[in-house]
């Protein structure tokens, strides 16, 4: 066996290749010809254009076309599905709206206009020349208020995820229950803001007489855009090739809203130029979807030794008129405690502010704040110490479904968590802990993240000199998938990670799903090996039927790869470099395709990783700032492919964490729904300044159900938690339950 | 953006004149915050007049003070030893302020030149008397969190989002300026404007008047500046406080007080300063001068929090300053001037 690439700490693959700018980002294509497009996009949020004067724009220097409504190629409808993913109606994952369409106007910042010019410069400057007056009516703005207000089935259409449901009785078990909390728990809009903003370039050709097309896009979900263009320009799937190598960062934005690169197709058909638009950062606040405000309460009844009897955690929130996503904020809910009776309901107030969809732990990230601030209440309720309470109602299986776990090691997560945190030494007195003029407080939280897997394809290629090449049409996020796809790709073809590269970001290449739902290892890493694994047994098959080889009509059976080696398991020395075989045969290379997809085990177990999350924070109530002193954090992931990218991907997820706790929120203007956060100077991500020191530790469990490699996604776990250990540790320190997010100062000015 | 003319001035007069003669035409220096206007479509000049390779960078000894070239550059001027020994409160707002890459571009005449962070301002599509005289004021009535508690009139509640423009207006800066008619001298606390009818002037500048320097007066005391911000760095104040104490062995003689993210210009306050002179520093006394010094603001819907958040910290800054309490990093440093500090433990535990 060669060492094993699997489980080591390798440096990003590309780290080089984006440090020295080598990298290309979706806006960096050198596409001969290029013309540049700029979106006018609606100043209200509810109405209807009345009229459109495009006249001094079509007229300014450079302007080779101005596209409206009125002159737009009409195009069809986004589809119902496509996979298994809802993608119209309550509970779906898109928008139904598609640029230029109609005169109707359903959100501030909708694109109205795009305006073509041979520059960049020239077609911005044209932009600020289009005059449009409207017909303007009272927009909904708020969720209590909302005209439309629904429930939703499910999420995505996913009948696994129902959004309303009920086990037990949760309502006579709260009403017996000895010892109650109920709270409303609220949090604001908030926003993806990866660094690099959306970007579509679009190129039309002939190819054999059809329309084909080609497109660069900052996206995550290369095949779902395939077919989404597809679709909705009324072409064949394969008309439609997208592409896309890198991307800067995503975190649930760039999969699921479409009207960015539908724009680019029809400017770059009406131009009969390729076509590139890059969006601004104020744009990112209309088009590049959201996370939606939310307003729940939570109801806990237990009994007075700790054992919660009911839990009812009522929703609600909100998305645009044409979207039904809905903010799933009852994951943690549904299975991360024994509780008998559960119940939990989405309502969804259609407003008229721009598209939501995932982000950053959809659902898990402000649902399990709520959840685990209420627990801590109840904790405080009880006189219990919040971990004991947290252990008193341990999910030995999932009480939802009653399946058991693929694998839980949770309570070793809570010990580990309190020993690095200093747990135990702390007074659990609230307000009794103090640094000078700071208040010290301690807190923690559960996390967990849904293990999810799926269907991919991959392609193996073995060169004659002995290196090899696996491809699959996944993304890389700036999370580290290239790195450690290539770590498995050459453990299964037993070959040094430096003799091996990994492809993705081209839809040409054997199918993979949207990267998201932190389903991305688990879901490609099978592919990879399946496809590592068909390779050599093609090679296999070389060899034995070439009488010049030393494996010369051996059984497949007794032949093992080893060290870029097939070789005789009974007799390792009887055997050659795969080169030496594709060498003779005259062959440049042997090619095979595998795939992998989740079987019986996914009906059998339920599949989910977690964790624990301790924060200590320093609060200068004077001026309700509060600081993170100290994270810790132990997670149960199974086994990690790579611990270098993963600490990476774990800690960036606890900044955002950070970032969704105390200062992130987009507010909107209450009147006419436009976004008054429009930048990176008024929207706070943390800054370096905001982030402590983060101790991570994982248990290094591999999980025996999910896959051969054991390994569950990390993408979104470290998000999820840290808000509520925060929440928690600030009640700590001062005394004070703040229950609306962002803990910004004025929240504790005001408590 | 919109097309708009470019010229380098060899000399301050050249500027001047070039500026004076052309509607619509503006300096440009670090264009840190100029530049970003003008691609939100909300600055259209015809003409930037470049002054950011004329001879106004030094930092001298003068009148017993210090005078600082209007091109002096954010970090140059902040980490001066002059100025970090002497006055503290500006390199501490400078410090505190903006992100290490803009403090290198920006200038110390552009710094307090910048335009108001009201949401409404950068935005074309909103209602903005500032930025379009006569269309009204979307932030009354609107989403009010950063907005004005004095000073204020019902054509606009922005605030001024300048830090070193605090720590200059305590300290009794000097600006000195070039324009058309000449030379003059303007004192700091008048260069600012409130908005009154006219909120698109934000100072007394006339068009084509440069500043070519800033001087800050001879001081003996100390001086501290304190911010309260949404993140521990590069975001602007939600209240910030300037205090300049002059001593007379235990009684303080003199006290400048000026508070930052309340008022269309940094807001002097006269009662406090009033209450404080001639008094042994306690902590009650300057409890009374916040009080005193908060007691004409009129919160709009959302930014009432200023008004405890505000004397709390200015309660805080004259304990820093006198030496009641210990400064939270070293004088004259971005640690001293942030309340709550950085993230992570404590270095040394107080």
């Amino acid at each position: 066996m060669t060492t094993q690439a699997t489980g080591k700490p390798l440096d990003r693959v590309d780290g080089r290749l984006k440090v020295t700018g080598a990298a290309r980002f979706t806006a960096e294509w050198d596409v001969p010809n290029l013309a540049y497009g700029a979106v006018v996009s609606s100043a209200i949020a509810h109405g209807a254009v009345r009229s459109l004067d495009v006249s001094a724009a079509r007229k300014a220097p450079g302007v080779l076309a101005v596209l409206t409504y009125e002159n737009a190629p009409r195009l069809q409808p986004i589809p119902e599905k496509i996979g298994e993913t809802q993608f119209r109606g309550e509970g779906g994952i898109t928008e139904t709206l598609q640029p230029l369409q109609t005169a109707a106007i359903e959100y501030a910042g909708q694109p109205l206009a795009v305006v073509v010019a041979d520059t960049h410069e020239r077609a911005r400057y044209a932009a600020t020349l289009v005059r449009v007056a409207y017909e303007e009516r009272p927009p909904q703005l708020a969720m209590a208020a909302a005209r439309r207000k629904t429930l939703p089935e499910m999420f995505l259409g996913n009948n696994k995820e129902k959004l309303q449901v009920t086990v037990g009785e949760p309502k006579s078990a709260l009403a017996a229950a000895p010892v109650k909390v109920e709270q409303v728990y609220e949090s604001a809009i908030t926003h993806h803001n990866p660094i690099e903003q959306l970007a579509t370039i679009a190129r039309w050709e002939k190819r054999g007489g059809a329309d084909f097309l080609t497109l660069y896009d900052t996206t995550r979900g290369l095949e779902v855009l395939q077919e989404v263009m597809a679709t909705s320009l009324g072409l064949p799937k394969e008309s439609v090739h997208v592409i896309c190598p890198f991307i800067g960062g995503a975190f649930g934005a760039k999969g699921w809203l479409y009207a960015p690169p539908l724009l680019t197709a029809m400017a770059a058909r009406a131009v009969g130029r390729p076509v590139k638009i890059e969006w601004r950062r104020q744009d990112m606040f209309a088009v590049a979807g959201q996370r939606a405000a939310t307003r729940q309460t939570l109801a806990l009844g237990a009994t007075r030794d700790g054992n919660i009897t009911a839990l009812q955690h009522n929703t609600q929130t909100h998305s645009s008129l044409s979207s039904g996503f809905t903010e799933p904020c009852a994951r943690l809910t549904r299975m991360l405690y024994a509780v008998p009776n559960i119940g939990f309901v989405h309502q969804l107030s259609h407003l008229h502010l721009p598209s939501p969809c995932p982000m950053r732990g959809p659902g898990e990230t402000v649902g399990g704040w709520a959840l685990e601030c209420a627990i801590d209440e109840l904790a405080t309720e009880l006189n219990l110490d919040p971990v004991e309470l947290r252990l008193r109602n341990y999910a030995e299986k999932n009480p939802e479904t009653g399946k058991p776990w693929s694998s839980k090691n949770l309570r070793q997560c809570y010990a580990r968590g309190k020993a690095l945190i200093g747990w135990d030494a702390r007074n659990p007195q609230p307000r009794s802990m103090r640094e000078g003029t700071q208040l010290i407080g301690y807190g923690m939280a559960t996390t967990m993240y849904p293990a999810g897997r799926r269907e991919a394809q991959a392609r193996a290629t073995i060169f004659a000199d002995g290196r090899a090449l696996v491809q699959s049409a996944t993304h890389e996020l700036g999370n580290g998938a290239y790195t450690i796809f290539r770590q498995i790709s050459a453990d299964a073809l037993s070959l040094p990670v430096e003799r091996v590269r990994f492809e993705l970001g081209d839809s040409a290449l054997p199918s993979a799903p949207t990267t998201g739902g932190s389903t991305t290892t688990a879901t490609v890493g099978p592919a990879a090996q399946a496809a590592a694994r068909a390779a050599l047994e093609a090679l296999k098959n070389l060899a034995i039927s070439d009488p010049a080889s030393p494996l010369s009509g051996a059984a497949p059976t007794a032949i093992e790869a080893r060290e870029g080696r097939l070789a005789l398991k009974a007799n390792p020395a009887r055997g050659e470099e795969y080169g030496a075989i594709l060498r003779r045969a005259k062959l440049p290379s042997v090619v095979a395709t595998g795939g992998a997809k989740p079987g019986e085990e996914k009906e059998k177990y339920s599949f989910y990783s977690f964790g624990a999350v301790f924060a200590q924070v320093r609060v200068d109530e004077a001026s309700g700032s509060i600081r993170v002193a100290r994270l810790c954090a132990v997670y149960d992931v199974g086994r990690l492919m790579n611990p270098k990218t993963a600490h990476s991907q774990i800690i960036g997820g606890m900044a955002m964490g950070v970032g969704a706790t105390l200062m992130e929120a987009t507010h909107y203007d209450p009147r006419n729904g436009r976004a008054v956060v429009r930048n990176l100077a008024d929207y706070h991500v943390p800054s370096c300044a905001d982030t402590p020191d983060m101790q991570v530790e994982w248990l290094n469990i591999p999980d025996p159900h999910i896959s051969e490699l054991g390994a569950r996604g990390i993408g979104e776990i470290g998000c999820v938690g840290t808000p509520a250990a925060i929440t928690n540790a600030v009640f700590h320190a001062t005394g004070q339950r703040l229950r609306s997010l962002p803990l910004t100062p004025d929240k504790l000015m005001r408590a | 953006m919109h097309p708009f003319q470019y010229q380098r001035a060899d000399s301050a007069d050249q500027a001047v004149a070039a500026v004076a003669k052309t509607p619509g035409a503006t300096f440009i220096a670090g264009g840190t915050s100029h530049v970003d206007l003008m691609k939100e479509d909300v600055h259209h000049p015809s003409l930037l007049v470049d002054v950011s390779a004329l001879p106004l960078k030094q930092i001298a000894a003068f009148e017993g003070g210090v005078r600082i070239g209007a091109g002096v550059s954010n970090t140059a001027a902040a980490y001066h030893p002059d100025i970090q020994a002497k006055y503290a409160a500006v390199s501490e707002a400078l410090l505190a302020g903006a992100s290490v890459q803009i403090r290198n571009m920006a200038s110390m005449a552009g710094n307090p030149l910048q335009r108001t962070r009201c949401p409404y301002f950068r935005d074309p599509a909103q209602a903005c008397n500032k930025r379009e005289p006569g269309s009204g004021c979307a932030a009354i009535g609107g989403y009010n969190h950063v907005h004005a508690l004095f000073g204020a009139s019902a054509a606009c509640v922005a605030t001024h989002p300048s830090d070193l423009a605090v720590a200059l207006a305590a300290l009794d800066a000097r600006v000195q300026t070039l324009g058309p008619r000449g030379p003059r001298t303007i004192a700091f606390p008048e260069l600012h404007r409130l908005p009154g009818n006219t909120p698109h002037l934000d100072t007394v500048l006339e068009h084509g008047e440069l500043i070519t320097a800033i001087d800050l007066p001879a001081f003996a005391g100390r001086s501290h500046y304190l911010k309260v911000r949404e993140r521990a760095s590069y975001a602007y104040a939600l209240v910030s406080c300037a205090v300049a104490l002059e001593m007379d062995g235990p009684t303080i003689r003199r006290a400048r007080v000026a508070l930052g993210g309340v008022a269309h210009k940094p807001w002097r306050v006269g009662p406090a300063e009033a209450l404080l002179a001639g008094q042994l520093p306690t902590e009650q006394l300057f409890q009374a001068a916040a009080k005193a010094a908060f007691a004409d603001a009129q919160p709009l819907e959302h930014n009432a929090y200023k008004i405890p958040m505000g004397r709390n910290l200015l309660v805080r800054a004259l304990l820093e300053t006198s030496g009641l309490q210990p400064l939270q990093g070293p004088a004259g440093t971005a640690f001293a001037a942030s309340v709550g500090g950085v993230a992570g433990q404590l270095a040394t535990p107080r």
